[in-house]
């Protein structure tokens, strides 16, 4: 089975959510040769965004140095347990993936 | 020469949104995709100033150690997989931007906070070479940088 195209994690500890995901991508950033000297074409994640509800919590805009199958971590405040959030990339071929989960 | 040139910008005008409208319709991109833009200026600049121009429209970003990397440490054994994690305390930041100019795409990532944000990010970056990484945050419409030399052990943009 092939992996997920993002895992999502959010836990809420006081009164901060923090999230992690891992979200599975080639990420080439088109800088780099195969052993026949050819150029690997630029594949790479450009924009990720995490919402809860309809307000957006993240908007992030990477670039071709963000390492393969990024990490991402970051926190906010005014999350309850149970809340669903949901997080989505899209990359520099207008491919996208989403992915939902809860404030555990 | 004046009207060639806005015949120059129209004829641009109208490539770029032709080549749009036919990404829609072919459903490569949503409408929603194809209004957010991503910094591709930014994204291409070499000089950290260039890149902070581009995206922010100012130059300027002041020291402060309100800023912290709290990861790397300051040798990286794998350029390919360098965990970077930025705080700040700086009040209501509204982005973090992640840079390493010795790369060949100094501008890595821009996290664009909600005013929810604890003022804090965290990724995996590439890095080719020994050098600087620099943190720009924005926080009440100014800029404001750190910075931390790393060292690689093995470089990462051949990954």
């Amino acid at each position: 089975m092939a992996a997920k195209p993002i895992k999502l994690r959010a836990k809420l500890s006081g009164d901060t959510v923090k999230v992690k995901a891992i979200l599975n991508h080639p990420m080439e950033s088109g800088n780099r040769k195969d052993p026949e000297g050819n150029t690997i074409p630029a594949h790479f994640i450009q924009n990720v965004t995490c919402k809860m509800g309809d307000e957006t919590i993240l908007d992030a805009d990477f670039g071709g140095g963000v390492s393969k199958n990024p990490y991402i971590a970051f926190e906010f405040t005014g999350g309850q347990k149970g809340e669903e959030i949901v997080m989505s990339w899209l990359d520099n071929k207008g491919e996208t993936a989403s992915a939902t989960g809860k404030i555990k | 020469m004046k009207l060639d040139v806005k015949r120059r910008v129209l004829l641009k005008g109208s490539f770029v949104a032709g080549t749009l409208g036919v990404a829609v319709a072919t459903g490569l991109l949503t409408p929603r995709t194809a209004l957010a833009a991503w910094p591709r200026q930014a994204f291409t600049e070499k000089q950290t100033a260039a890149v902070l121009q581009s995206l922010f429209g100012t130059e300027g970003a002041e020291e402060s150690n309100q800023i912290k990397f709290e990861k790397p440490a300051d040798i990286a054994e794998d350029g390919s997989k360098v965990r970077v994690r930025i705080s700040t305390t700086l009040p209501a930041p509204e982005s973090i931007s992640i840079l390493a100019p010795k790369n060949p795409v100094t501008l890595v990532a821009n996290f664009k906070l909600s005013k929810r944000s604890t003022g804090f990010a965290e990724t995996n970056i590439k890095m080719g070479a020994t050098g600087p990484l620099v943190a720009i945050v924005k926080s009440g419409g100014k800029l404001y940088m750190t910075s931390k030399e790393v060292q690689v052990t093995a470089g990462g943009c051949g990954s």
